[in-house]
């Protein structure tokens, strides 16, 4: 019995993840236009996009490869995967060994491949020049997400994101200037491979800026909703990993009953709508930057990755 | 020597050379200027804690001349001086944000090396606090070397003075009077750097000091 039950919980991660993506980002969607003094559209807008797109015929353009039909699939299980193993309400789930962060970094990063080559597959213009410059932010955001996990398996002692979520529960981690460095440095690393305002901005088609929008262009029918979805997806994963790490309160520890589950749900949802109400405030604030100023934004970023890690030295134990 | 007083004391000198990473980055005079104001308060702070952790007052005095000559004259006055010269509108050619802030992650690494090394059976707030204080000031000494316009320069001046101080704060039995007159020479050399500054002014023009090269005759 324990076993369908323990495989049962992981299912509803991953039906959870999967589930609630969506609302997250029409939830965004929602608080920015509020914050901008206009309506929005409801939160649950983007459901209705995602089955509109679903019902629609595909068009594919005639030089397109089977890579570009089967791209959205892969892009969609990885960062699915990725979604499923970053614990939003238990800690003790079945697939918890698997949670490594560095596999978590792998998954998107082999989503973020599949992207790049289906938006040249196509062999148009705009598709090239929003791979080139995806695989610009990718280049500099990675160290600087692989800095920040060394930040913080120096400080918890492991890869595992269980552990690290159970060591912060612990009242003993004190106050520590690395983890303070490591949380800016997530977050910007976050707000970069989510294009986000400050780098990118999908809510445009300005062909001088776009990155995210000119790879998915040719994109239409099911395939556009597996990308949306995987894209809404990856926003909420990245606001679940700083939730599950730098914020673990409510987490329902192994073994604990449905009470715990259930507390852990209703806290992962609080998490989300803060987590979604500094997004949004963030991105009301600040205005969008040149392409090529991204590098000396996600240059500070790696640099404060760097120093978390070199001043974890400095501290009295390690 | 408790957990939260060392943890205390070791994110606000943390924040120090952070702070000093964000002069480096900053490539506007103004903003520059206005780092500059929150690295002295961050110092300050600091001082403070060090003067309340120590249990030595006289670092209170050490941390009052911190806010009020670094916080708030030396900004108010290379402000004015700024828009007197008329450059408040320039922005500072530098070599490059990307490869500065690589030096300045290679100097901070230096420095934690050479201090750990050296310092092994010293008492760790002291050890930490050197450490934290070398880095801010190979910092000072690199934004120095890196800008062009003498405004700037004077900044890493002072900033790496900062370093000087957080160091002398760590070290237990600092004297006031060592540490006073430390502070007076350096605002005296401000002084000193803002005649000349208006001096550089008057000769070329210009307080790029690409000009005095080309005074010499070293470049073309």
């Amino acid at each position: 019995m324990d076993v369908i039950a323990d495989i049962a919980v992981q299912g509803a991660q991953m039906v959870l993840v999967l589930v609630l993506a969506p609302l997250f980002t029409g939830l965004v969607r929602k608080l920015k236009a509020r914050l901008l003094r206009r309506r929005g559209p409801s939160i649950f807008q983007p459901y209705r996009d995602l089955l509109r797109l679903l019902r629609k015929e595909v068009v594919l353009a005639e030089n397109a490869s089977w890579l570009f039909r089967v791209a959205p699939y892969l892009i969609f299980a990885a960062t699915w995967v990725a979604a499923a193993l970053v614990p939003t309400f238990a800690t003790g789930l079945v697939f918890s060994w698997s949670a490594d962060l560095i596999a978590i970094i792998a998954l998107l990063g082999s989503a973020r491949f599949f992207l790049a080559l289906a938006g040249l597959d196509i062999g148009t213009s705009f598709g090239g020049i929003g791979s080139s410059r995806e695989m610009l932010i990718g280049t500099l955001a990675e160290p600087a997400m692989i800095m920040i996990v060394f930040t913080l398996a120096l400080v918890v002692g492991s890869t595992q994101l269980a552990t690290m979520a159970e060591h912060m529960l612990v009242p003993g981690v004190g106050l520590r200037v690395s983890l303070g460095l490591a949380l800016i440095a997530l977050v910007m690393v976050a707000i970069a491979e989510n294009a986000r305002i400050p780098v990118d901005n999908p809510a445009t088609h300005l062909e001088l800026t776009m990155v995210h929008e000119a790879m998915v262009l040719e994109y239409s029918g099911r395939h556009l909703a597996m990308i949306e979805l995987a894209s809404a997806l990856k926003l909420q994963l990245y606001v679940a990993l700083i939730a599950c790490v730098f914020a673990p309160w409510g987490l329902a520890r192994d073994g604990e009953g449905i009470a715990a589950y259930a507390i852990g749900t209703l806290a992962f949802l609080g998490k989300l709508a803060v987590g979604g109400f500094l997004l949004a405030l963030f991105e009301t604030s600040i205005a969008k930057m040149r392409v090529f100023r991204v590098p000396e934004f996600l240059g500070a970023a790696l640099m404060l990755g760097l120093l978390g890690t070199l001043l974890l030295f400095v501290s009295r134990s390690l | 020597m408790g957990t939260l007083s060392f943890d205390v004391a070791h994110l606000l000198a943390g924040s120090l050379v952070l702070v000093s990473f964000m002069m480096l980055y900053q490539d506007r005079l103004y903003a520059l200027l206005n780092v500059f104001a929150l690295h002295a308060v961050v110092l300050t702070a600091s001082v403070a804690w060090q003067a309340y952790v120590q249990h030595a007052p006289h670092l209170y005095v050490t941390a009052a001349i911190a806010l009020f000559f670094k916080g708030m004259a030396i900004p108010i006055a290379l402000h004015r001086i700024i828009s007197r010269l008329g450059i408040h509108r320039q922005i500072e050619t530098v070599v490059g944000v990307g490869s500065t802030m690589l030096a300045g992650m290679a100097l901070v690494g230096l420095s934690m090396v050479v201090m750990l090394r050296v310092t092994p059976e010293a008492d760790p707030l002291a050890r930490e606090d050197l450490a934290f204080a070398l880095s801010v000031l190979l910092l000072g000494l690199l934004i120095m070397v890196t800008r062009r316009n003498a405004v700037s320069q004077v900044v890493g001046f002072m900033s790496l003075e900062n370093g000087l101080v957080l160091a002398a704060t760590g070290a237990k039995g600092m004297p006031l009077v060592v540490e006073i007159s430390v502070a007076f020479s350096i605002l005296i050399a401000f002084i000193v750097i803002g005649v000349f500054l208006f001096r550089i002014r008057e000769r070329f023009d210009t307080v790029d000091v690409g000009a005095l090269d080309e005074f010499r005759g070293e470049q073309q």
